[in-house]
């Protein structure tokens, strides 16, 4: 890289850049290399960074207008949608915002699960990851609080129930979180005071995570390691940013269907009912994000086992780089572990769907095979998937299938073809 | 190797270390403690409900703590079916003697032990209370028989101030 060589052209700028790198810091952005066949999942990460500036400029400006009182936050909010200019506009773009920032991480989570992004020497990027992650849901369900509605009421209820499964100090630590005996106003003024400090935690994190992203570089789809600056590598800038900005409005695009055309659907109509401590709504259901988990949870027929299970099932995450014993990363070259990723991806969705259906008969057996299936696919498949396996030949180069030279030509050329 | 001796740098450095994480601890203690119930909080730590109007078979709930008590004035068909439970036939077991001092009134946080839900009235295999959140069914003694929560409600302290009203706290 040539980041140390940078030199800015005029006088004032070589003033201000010895003084404080930021140019260099900028040069190093812009013409920072990047491996020419990064396709479009690789655009995630430009539209998470969208969505986390969006919930964080949304947010700012809802909490100008929001009370965070029990007796107030309700009708808070209605006063935001009924009475403050575009008041409803903005909170559908941040209540919303939350879900599509979701469904932007589960992509990039399963595009970094395709091609082997966690392993060496990028364990740090992922491990940064999980936890951005794990601060997300809980920025995400301490937001859904805030309205004061019943699901904000009972699923504050239930989540912070859980670390009453905890032997001997759970029920201190659930009084302690309540600042009470049960949900009540002391909960939904540290919440807020919360859900506002950890999207600028994210923040940092996201800065962790991109400075570790460029020590190594991006890995690609090829999943080899590649030298830089070379052939095989483009500039950030146009070429990544162009194509982040083009996949990003079509992000936007959908993000705007659900903000003007159906901006409740994702929601609970519950929630529009005012918090209630006196009666459950018959059917408990988190957000749609978070239903797996639910599901892992409820599968469980013992209170300590069935936390415990939902925890391992996140946590199980940041310990991926050592549990999968394959050199290969691309699952292009992994025929076995393609067909196991795809089965991953259903049984997630599986789980998604029985964690938002009751918890019996059928529903029930499918959510306990389910989740009984997700922990063999980490602890048990790829283990010894990374010793069994038979992979294709990998080429050396990005270019190298394309320009020839290679003892596996036309394994690679096939192989190629597919990525496209 | 040889002997190493303890210096007056070591000792220095060592006391220094104790004591500011002594004090790191001093501070961060309010920090977390702020958190726990407030005076204000505790304050209304007991409550006294008048159920005159309670018939048999029927259960009145109020709000105690921020969470709901359930009294249930008990038929005597309720009240034999709770007694006659053997105690190997329960998850949690309690007598129905111990958990109801006077038979026809059954007082109990109606607070399910698993997550925390509201159980139903009269719902459930058990002719008790049954949890809609993760389906935990409850006798009419308020004992968990089936489903995923851990504990029989709980019952609360509580005393007949006069033959109407039940103190709660």
């Amino acid at each position: 890289m040539s980041d140390h060589d940078y030199r800015p052209k005029s006088k004032v700028g070589q003033w201000f850049n010895d003084r404080l790198p930021l140019l260099t810091l900028a040069n190093h952005l812009t013409d920072y290399p990047t491996p020419k066949n990064l396709n479009y999942w690789w655009t995630f990460g430009g539209i998470l960074t969208f969505c986390l500036i969006t919930q964080i400029v949304t947010g700012l400006t809802l909490a100008m207008h929001y009370i965070a009182h029990a007796d107030m936050a309700f009708e808070s909010v209605e006063h935001i949608m009924r009475d403050v200019n575009y008041g409803w506009l903005i909170r559908y773009i941040h209540a919303n915002g939350a879900s599509m920032f979701f469904l932007a991480v589960y992509i990039h989570i399963f595009r970094s699960l395709f091609y082997g992004s966690y392993k060496s020497p990028r364990e740090i990027i992922w491990i940064l990851g999980i936890i951005i992650y794990l601060l997300m849901m809980a920025a995400a369900f301490m937001g859904y609080v805030l309205p004061w509605g019943q699901m904000s009421f009972w699923g504050a209820t239930v989540i912070t129930n859980l670390f009453s499964a905890i032997p001997l100090v759970g029920e201190g630590i659930v009084t302690w979180l309540w600042g009470g005996y049960s949900v009540d106003n002391p909960t939904l003024t540290r919440f807020f005071t919360l859900h506002y400090l950890i999207p600028f935690l994210i923040l940092g994190l996201v800065v962790l995570h991109i400075w570790a992203l460029h020590v190594p570089g991006n890995n690609n789809p090829v999943g080899i390691d590649i030298k830089k600056p070379s052939k095989d590598t483009v500039p950030f800038h146009p070429y990544i940013v162009i194509k982040d900005g083009f996949a990003l409005l079509m992000f936007m695009i959908v993000f705007a269907f659900f903000v003007f055309y159906a901006p409740n659907i994702l929601g609970h109509a519950d929630n529009y009912i005012e918090a209630n401590p006196m009666v459950t709504p018959a059917h408990i259901v988190p957000e749609w994000y978070l239903l797996p988990f639910y599901a892992i949870l409820r599968s469980v027929p013992d209170k300590l086992l069935g936390v415990v299970a939902m925890l391992s099932a996140i946590l199980i995450l940041a310990v991926l780089p050592w549990l999968d014993t394959s050199k290969i990363r691309s699952a292009v070259f992994r025929p076995l572990y393609k067909q196991f990723y795809w089965i991953l991806v259903a049984d997630v969705l599986i789980l998604g769907y029985v964690g938002a259906m009751p918890a019996e008969g059928l529903y029930l057996l499918i959510a306990r095979v389910a989740t009984a299936y997700y922990f063999l696919h980490f602890l048990v498949i790829l283990p010894v998937l990374g010793f069994k396996e038979k992979t294709l030949p990998v080429p050396l180069s990005i270019t190298e299938p394309i320009l020839g030279g290679s003892p596996n030509l036309a394994a690679a050329r096939n192989k190629e073809s597919k990525i496209e | 190797m040889s002997e190493k001796k303890t210096k007056r740098r070591d000792f220095l450095f060592t006391a220094t270390t104790a004591v500011g994480a002594v004090g790191a601890a001093a501070v961060v203690w309010p920090m977390i403690d702020q958190m726990n119930p407030d005076a204000s909080v505790k304050a209304l730590a007991s409550t006294e409900v008048d159920v005159s109007a309670l018939t048999p078979g029927n259960t009145l709930t109020v709000l105690w703590r921020g969470k709901p008590v359930f009294i249930r004035r008990r038929t005597q068909e309720e009240i034999d079916e709770a007694r006659s439970v053997k105690m190997e036939d329960l998850i949690h077991p309690e007598k129905d003697e111990d958990r109801a001092k006077n038979p026809e009134w059954l007082v109990m946080l109606g607070v399910c032990t698993h997550l925390g839900c509201v159980p139903l009235n009269d719902k459930g295999d058990y002719n008790g209370w049954f949890c809609p959140c993760h389906g935990s069914h409850y006798d009419t003694s308020g004992r968990i028989r089936k489903g995923p929560a851990p504990w029989n409600m709980e019952v609360p302290k509580y005393e007949f101030v006069n033959a109407d009203t039940i103190k709660i706290g």
